[in-house]
């Protein structure tokens, strides 16, 4: 099985390892890094657990290699806060009942947060068809949703604020 | 009690770590020297095993065994997976063996297992293994199973019938014979799955030098689990443990035990290695177990006022190759038609039919979903025929709440005859129709008709039998750090448990919620533990945590009273502190409380004080706990595609009192989810040899965002007499009536061109076909 020298930014840190070709990113996260927080479930790129930040855009860990990540900058649910602190969404996820298992959360995570980040205010329609490439078992949406709004209006409410970055 | 964390909205306390990507999924737990395990899958339904070639598998790096039935150790080689629920009325127990033996009768039924350093290399080898099978006729249609002369699903039996029962009551003969109007309907629902989103999982590990076997598994039902491995492996319980971490999701297939919760474990003792196993989605599509399937033909007997005189019928349920929870689903299916109605006479044939597909067991709802179709699809029936609305047929027959408790006439699934122990559901039926503006909707349709938009409403009621026993348990102790330590055979999903119990523990100790340390999931924690199904453990696991609390609660205050020297009526507890509500109210702290009761080496205890601050409650419920719902769901409907747009949907629930209102809704909305899922969308397709079709998301499709729209949630509280907590389950009542209530609208939104449905899923194929076999088309374009 041939093998190739691979260098991937994860979460602002560099790794360098040398991996069998085939090996997915999502499984270079897993269980290279130890980045379990990226699940994986479905492995044929419907799902959307699997979802982390290539070079700041979405992407499906599970279909892709880590070797095809050489160079790139990704960002997993692990980055998403300081160690010990919560993202704006990843709170109003709490405060929405936004997960029940959290199987899905992280995908649906990395999801929403591409969307509030290219579309500030979204409508509940984009943030329902944002989540489209992720399917939750448990919640029925409504909390995702309301979580994703929730989190939009705090956000924008932030940066409204005067001297406030 | 008070209300400071009982029946509040309190956010989860499960949510941080999940968020932060830090949860604990069985493929996240890391051992040294772990290796891999893939397992060799029947690609027949039906077949004779002729043997197994593994050398050119075994010659691979990286492969370290490969293990078919004869190399499982005894008893497990030769025994059949023990039948979890035995039933006098099941002729065929049959269940299978861990790995196949002589004859596979399932697609995807399990071979041989490959262990290797790496999945991808396990997989490898897996495709290398050749196995010789001799393929036999595969039974795919269980009514045609059902007749004498086919094939047979398993080689060695003469009938396909697993099992015929009959549950009764009452004169249907004279009512039908005297009544004014009969209708009948032949129904069908189709087989889905659980579909969790974190596949099944097994991780097993053997530790020489205390000999334990540790056995992580994505399981519903740890304790189960461990008593079924210790059976099939030959180990005493005490030196097996088994553990639920956190578990992506259950639905009712993770109730089950598999075969790879025992294969996995004999293979790492057999390696002296930790072994794990992850299903991917196409095996769960393949081995996880499903369910609905059933055929039904079914009769209704009513005055001139559409008043119900008796209900007849019979249903053929599909059980696939084995029975590994006996006929538990039919059963529950046949006992719940008549529902939240007075049905005076009652009378339904039930057939087993066995066919070589992957087992039917309980999918959130449990045979439920089918029953409520069938009922009230004949009550939509009556209402068209009689020309009265559909709400008021329903009103008509509706049982009041003065006739509580309402003794149906027929024994429960928990051996118990089917009381409802309380309820209003006039009450909620009348709030759910109010919530979904049901009065006004003939304006809002006649409106939409008028721009072209074929809109629809419908709507459905439910009992279900929730709470079922035998027990569940829960220690409550109180800890020298002052945190008081829950353990529980409950276990958790996505239900919110650690946070429910903690509410009520917290409630009852006089605590902070911070401060309970919660164990679920978990053989070491506690003795005793059934797990998670039937919508039980807030009634069962919640009445445990209740008791217990409250023994822990009188522990402490004799405790304080003795230290603080004052009457223990002076004593107050809050927040982890024992007051005494006189003097300068001088107070101790629960950890040094905890020091107190542990005592001094040597020197008996004050009398009347146990050994330390704790309590095991069990609670036995004397019957299941019955919730009740009504639900309305406004559906638009594209004429020309078939599609279906679910556009509004509101509940009235009751579920007894609600430890949790947040929780609880999002149960409700979760499990109409599902419901939209089973009415619209999710189809487990076989071909006629059995094999099956569906088995990635592509092909089975599962709700989507903007498939499920956010529902307007009413709670009915009607109290549960029979629980310290007044509480009813609430994990399933979303799903059962959905599928009724949707294809009911569907109707209703196509009513111009009078077409009726009697399927789920209701897919836009066969809305198109339906209507074009009714002329819609030719009217539509002369339109």
């Amino acid at each position: 099985m041939g093998k190739q020298a691979t260098r991937v930014i994860v979460n602002g840190k560099s790794h360098a390892r040398v991996i069998d070709a085939r090996l997915t990113l999502a499984d270079f996260l897993r269980h290279e890094l130890n980045l379990t927080g990226t699940h994986l479930g479905c492995e044929h790129g419907v799902c959307g657990a699997c979802t982390v930040l290539v070079d700041g855009r979405t992407a499906r860990s599970c279909l892709m290699f880590a070797v095809q990540a050489n160079g790139c900058a990704v960002t997993t649910v692990e980055g998403l806060a300081p160690e010990g602190q919560l993202s704006v969404l990843q709170q109003a996820f709490i405060d929405n009942h936004g997960l029940q298992c959290g199987f899905c959360t992280p995908g649906m995570l990395m999801t929403l947060t591409e969307l509030l980040r290219d579309t500030p205010a979204p409508s509940e329609q984009d943030v329902r068809e944002a989540l489209t490439g992720n399917l939750c078992r448990c919640t029925g949406y409504a909390g995702i949703v309301a979580a994703a709004l929730d989190a939009a209006q705090r956000l924008r409410g932030a940066l409204a604020k005067p001297g406030s970055p | 009690m008070g209300a400071k964390h009982f029946g509040a909205r309190v956010t989860r306390l499960e949510d941080p770590a999940l968020l932060a990507g830090r949860g604990r999924f069985v493929d996240d737990v890391k051992l040294p020297g772990l290796l891999h395990a893939c397992f060799v899958r029947s690609p027949h339904a039906h077949a004779k095993l002729r043997g197994c070639d593994a050398r050119a598998a075994l010659i691979m790096p990286g492969v370290h065994a490969v293990m078919t039935a004869d190399d499982l150790p005894e008893p497990m080689r030769d025994t059949a997976l023990p039948l979890l629920l035995p039933n006098p009325a099941l002729n065929v127990p049959r269940t299978q063996t861990a790995l196949a033996r002589g004859e596979v009768c399932y697609v995807g039924q399990a071979v041989a297992v490959v262990v290797a350093d790496t999945r991808y290399i396990a997989e490898d080898a897996a495709a290398a293994l050749i196995v010789h099978y001799e393929a036999l006729p595969a039974v795919a249609d269980c009514r045609a199973a059902a007749e004498a002369g086919g094939p047979g699903a398993h080689s060695d039996l003469t009938t396909n019938v697993a099992s015929t029962f009959s549950l009764a009551y009452g004169d249907t003969d004279a009512a039908f014979a005297d009544a004014a109007h009969v209708f009948r309907e032949e129904l069908w629902q189709h087989r889905g799955g659980g579909m969790a989103i974190e596949t099944r999982a097994v991780l097993a590990h053997h530790e020489p030098v205390s000999d334990l076997l540790t056995v992580w598994s994505g399981t519903q039902t740890p304790h189960i689990g461990r008593r079924m491995l210790a059976d099939l492996i030959g180990r005493d319980l005490q030196s097996i443990r088994m553990i639920a971490p956190d578990v992506g999701g259950g639905f009712g297939p993770k109730a089950i035990f598999y075969p790879e919760e025992a294969v996995i474990p004999a293979a790492a003792l057999k390696l002296g290695r930790p072994v794990k196993w992850i299903e991917d989605r196409r095996e769960h599509f393949l081995c996880a177990t499903q369910e609905r399937d059933q055929y039904w033909d079914v009769a209704i007997a009513v005055d001139d006022e559409a008043k119900i005189l008796g209900l007849r019928g019979r249903m053929l349920h599909d059980t696939g190759a084995y029975v590994p929870w006996g006929i538990v689903m039919p059963y529950i299916a046949a006992s719940t038609v008549p529902g939240p109605y007075v049905v005076p006479s009652y009378q339904l044939e039930t057939v087993v039919v066995l066919t070589n597909k992957v087992p039917t067991t309980p999918v959130r709802g449990a045979g439920r979903p089918q029953a409520v179709f069938a009922m009230e699809r004949l009550i939509d029936r009556v209402a068209h025929e009689l020309k009265i609305d559909r709400a008021e047929v329903r009103r008509r027959n509706l049982i009041r709440p003065e006739q509580m408790p309402y003794e149906v006439g027929l024994i429960f699934r928990d051996g118990k005859p089917l009381v409802y122990d309380s309820g209003d559901y006039p009450r909620g039926q009348d709030q759910a129709l109010a919530l979904a503006d049901y009065d006004d909707f003939r304006e809002r349709q006649k409106a939409a008709l008028e721009q072209g938009r074929f809109i629809g409403i419908g709507l459905a009621n439910y009992v279900e039998g929730t709470g079922l026993g035998p027990f569940e348990g829960v220690t409550v102790r109180v800890l020298p750090s002052g945190k008081v330590a829950v353990a529980t055979g409950a276990t958790s999903q996505g239900q919110g448990t650690r946070t429910t119990l903690s509410q009520i523990v917290a409630e009852a100790v006089g605590c902070r919620l911070d401060d309970v340390v919660m164990t679920v999931g978990d053989t070491a924690a506690i003795s005793q533990g059934v797990g998670a199904f039937a919508s039980r453990q807030a009634v069962n696991a919640g009445s445990s945590a209740h008791v217990a609390g409250q023994a822990v609660r009188q522990q402490l205050i004799a405790l304080a009273a003795r230290a603080l020297d004052v009457s223990e009526t002076d004593i107050d507890l809050e927040d982890g502190l024992a007051t005494a509500q006189r003097g300068n109210k001088p107070s101790i702290a629960f950890g040094d409380l905890a020091r107190l009761a542990q005592g001094i080496p040597g020197v008996s205890l004050p009398v009347g004080q146990s050994a330390g601050i704790e309590h095991t409650a069990y609670y036995t419920p004397t019957q299941a706990a019955y919730c009740s719902g009504t639900h309305v769901a406004e559906v638009q409907v594209d004429a020309m595609t078939g599609g279906v747009k679910v556009i509004r949907y509101t509940v009235a629930h009751d579920s007894g009192r609600v430890i949790n209102p947040l929780i609880v809704d999002g149960q409700v909305q979760g499990g109409v989810a599902h419901g939209i899922g089973n009415a619209l969308l999710e189809w487990m397709q076989y071909d006629a040899n059995a094999q099956p079709l569906t088995t990635s998301f592509a092909d089975y499709m599962l709700p989507m965002a903007t498939d499920v729209p956010t529902c307007a949630i009413a709670h009915v509280e009607t109290v549960n007499p029979l629980n310290p907590l007044g509480v009813k389950g609430a994990g399933e009542g979303g799903t059962i009536p959905a599928p009724a209530a949707i294809v009911a609208a569907i109707e209703d939104a196509l009513a111009p061109f009078n077409v009726r449905f009697a399927e789920t899923p209701l897919t836009p194929e066969r809305i198109v076909a339906t209507l074009r076999a009714a002329g819609a088309y030719d009217r539509l374009f002369a339109g």
